[in-house]
């Protein structure tokens, strides 16, 4: 009851106001005025008239449409395959190590995190390139006669996505198995279950909203990223954040570029919804 | 106690303002430009003579417009866009002012690019740009491994293939143009033309896109790509040529059959430039031919300085005279002022190159 008095609300107010001015001022207004441009087309030098053409250049021109498609596909591709690669590491972390380790095991994870993108992803630029290590050592091997390629290409885009992603599907989900209670799983197995079926009857549907939330994540910020993309992939790195940088800043059509922003926020947040129905999961349950 | 926090706090925040508030009393003079266009050396001289902070932001062409247009022309008291972008900016965005010519002393520009960036940087009847800097971009090879290249469409070429980068910039597609025959600068005002032109040209590329190793970005990273050995045949400025034949003399700068592409690097005031007179002090300063002979050391291009020739190095003449034999220098194509919405036109050919499989 005592919280409905009206000093507690203002207290609670008070607290929030950083963080609502952040929303406001940081999230809010850029939108809305990136949606104002958006809605604009350059008429002659300096005058503007208001167009849905932006929009429209979208879905007929087929090369940006195919962008984004190919874009969110490759993103759901890497988030796939994190999670299959991050599963296994975050029931290891969360089951089977205990104490120390299991604190240094999680703490090796974070290393890489703690140098920026650009040089985890010139990392990746030493270790694919013709002349680069793997080419070498596979020359040195005797394994090929000639050096290989191993960057410019797409598996080398999702290569690098996947790394980059890798901690964010971790936490979400060594989290969730880590609240898990041993005894279920024991029980599963004193219930007559194998691996397979307490793996499938008992711990997944308990990891779900870790599943969920942690894929919400590495989807969106694959979709989102710029860097990687650009400098694995090389002449065939079609990406859509790619497509918005370039028409901002090279071609300085700012009102095409907010039409794909926009655009970008709300397909991506369309697919996150289906995402959400078809895992049946509820958004405030997948991120609390 | 509630009383002594409020004054401590109060304390802290006239301390942070006067921190804030104290930079703005030293001069200090912005230029937004290219890299090697203002090496340390050189700044180090400027504020030694002047006591003005010179700070540098290197950036290109378009990050020059996009900044100044997202600042309508503010945070920076001198930029360095190339002559052939100035015009259409201006008039699309109102991002410069334009140039006081008493305040700069002619007798040390080299007077023919003087007038003639004067002549194609002129709206509206003034005038928006003095020349610094100037180069071509035309054709980095391997003479060893890719001498069969000498003109950009030989880029395309079966005996190159996979040993290939260029741009996927709008230098790209007027090079292919020149060298397939056309002559876009001709057809600059004429939208029919060379929307027909550059879509002769999207043809050429996506065909040729297989022969690509990568479409380079930075002058570091196709550097970086020659000199591994991993692409013998480039499209590229002629600085990276002779940077890379310093260090193997097999690769150096070609001037393709067709002509380089001239370029030359200005001078311009941005709108709301808050320091004109330290922009003019430095432009006078860096016009001095030993100070642009410097200049010229660090960034591998020659300036518009009357006179600097005498003090480059003989290396770099010695290069610039091997890649450019006198009827070459005659065949450079130089930008003329790019007019608006033609960088439309040119941006759908980039994006379908791009995505072309």
């Amino acid at each position: 009851m005592s919280l409905r008095t009206p000093k507690l609300r203002l207290g609670l107010l008070l607290l929030l106001t950083p963080m609502l001015l952040w929303l406001l001022l940081l999230i809010i207004l850029p939108h809305v005025n990136m949606a104002i441009i958006s809605l604009s087309e350059r008429v002659s030098a300096g005058e503007y008239a208001f167009s849905l053409s932006n929009y429209a250049e979208f879905f007929t021109e087929s090369l940006y449409w195919n962008t984004f498609l190919r874009t969110a596909t490759m993103s759901i591709l890497v988030t796939f395959l994190t999670l299959i690669i991050a599963f296994p590491v975050s029931y290891y972390i969360a089951k089977m190590l205990r104490g120390r380790t299991k604190g240094l095991v999680f703490a090796l994870c974070l290393i890489p995190f703690w140098v920026s993108e650009l040089v985890r992803t010139y990392g990746w630029m030493i270790l694919l390139r013709e002349t680069g290590v793997v080419s070498s050592s596979l020359q040195w091997l005797g394994l090929t006669d000639g050096p290989i390629e191993f960057l410019y290409n797409d598996a080398a885009i999702i290569v690098g996505l996947v790394y980059t992603s890798m901690l964010f599907m971790v936490v979400p989900l060594t989290t969730t198995l880590d609240s898990l209670d041993d005894s279920y799983i024991e029980a599963g197995y004193d219930l007559g279950g194998n691996g397979f079926t307490v793996m499938r009857e008992v711990v997944i549907p308990h990891a779900m909203p870790g599943i969920v939330s942690g894929c919400i994540v590495v989807f969106m910020l694959t979709l989102g990223n710029y860097l990687t993309p650009a400098l694995l992939g090389g002449k065939d790195s079609l990406w859509f954040t790619e497509q918005i940088f370039t028409q901002f800043i090279t071609r300085f059509n700012w009102e095409q570029g907010s039409a794909f922003g926009i655009l970008l926020l709300f397909l991506s947040s369309f697919i996150v919804w289906l995402g959400l129905k078809l895992s049946r999961q509820s958004f405030t349950r997948v991120m609390s | 106690m509630k009383k002594t926090m409020t004054k401590t706090a109060l304390c802290a925040l006239a301390a942070s303002l006067t921190f804030a508030a104290l930079p703005a009393q030293a001069e200090t003079l912005r230029i937004l430009t290219w890299g090697g266009y203002a090496p340390d050396n050189v700044v180090e001289m400027f504020e030694q003579q002047t006591g003005i902070d010179v700070e540098v932001t290197k950036s290109n062409n378009e990050g020059m417009i996009s900044k100044l247009r997202a600042t309508r022309g503010g945070g920076f008291d001198l930029v360095q866009p190339s002559q052939d972008r100035i015009v259409s900016a201006q008039a699309d965005f109102n991002i410069y002012k334009p140039i006081d010519l008493s305040k700069i002393d002619a007798s040390q520009m080299i007077g023919s690019m003087l007038d003639a960036t004067k002549k194609s940087t002129t709206f509206e009847g003034a005038v928006y740009g003095v020349p610094h800097v100037w180069g071509t971009s035309g054709l980095v090879v391997n003479r060893d491994k890719a001498g069969s290249v000498k003109d950009y469409t030989d880029l395309c070429n079966a005996d190159v293939a996979g040993k290939v980068s260029y741009r996927l910039k709008r230098p790209t597609l007027i090079g292919f143009a020149f060298a397939m025959g056309e002559d876009p600068f001709a057809a600059y005002g004429d939208v029919a033309k060379y929307t027909q032109i550059m879509d002769k040209v999207e043809k050429k590329l996506i065909s040729c896109k297989a022969n690509v190793k990568t479409y380079w970005e930075g002058g570091d990273a196709l550097i970086n790509l020659v000199r591994s050995g991993e692409v013998n045949a480039a499209m590229a400025w002629d600085a990276a040529g002779w940077k890379l034949n310093n260090e193997n003399k097999a690769i150096t700068f070609v001037s393709p059959k067709s002509g380089a592409l001239g370029w030359i690097d200005t001078f311009a005031i941005p709108r709301k430039a808050d320091n004109e007179a330290a922009a003019y002090q430095w432009i006078n300063f860096v016009m001095q031919p030993k100070i642009a002979a410097m200049i010229t050391e660090a960034a591998g291009n020659f300036t518009a300085s009357q006179g600097a020739d005498a003090y480059v190095n003989d290396t770099l003449k010695a290069q610039y005279q091997e890649s450019f034999p006198p009827a070459d220098v005659d065949n450079i194509k130089w930008y003329p002022p790019v007019p608006a919405g033609l960088e439309e036109i040119e941006g759908k050919v980039l994006d379908r190159v791009k995505a072309a499989g």
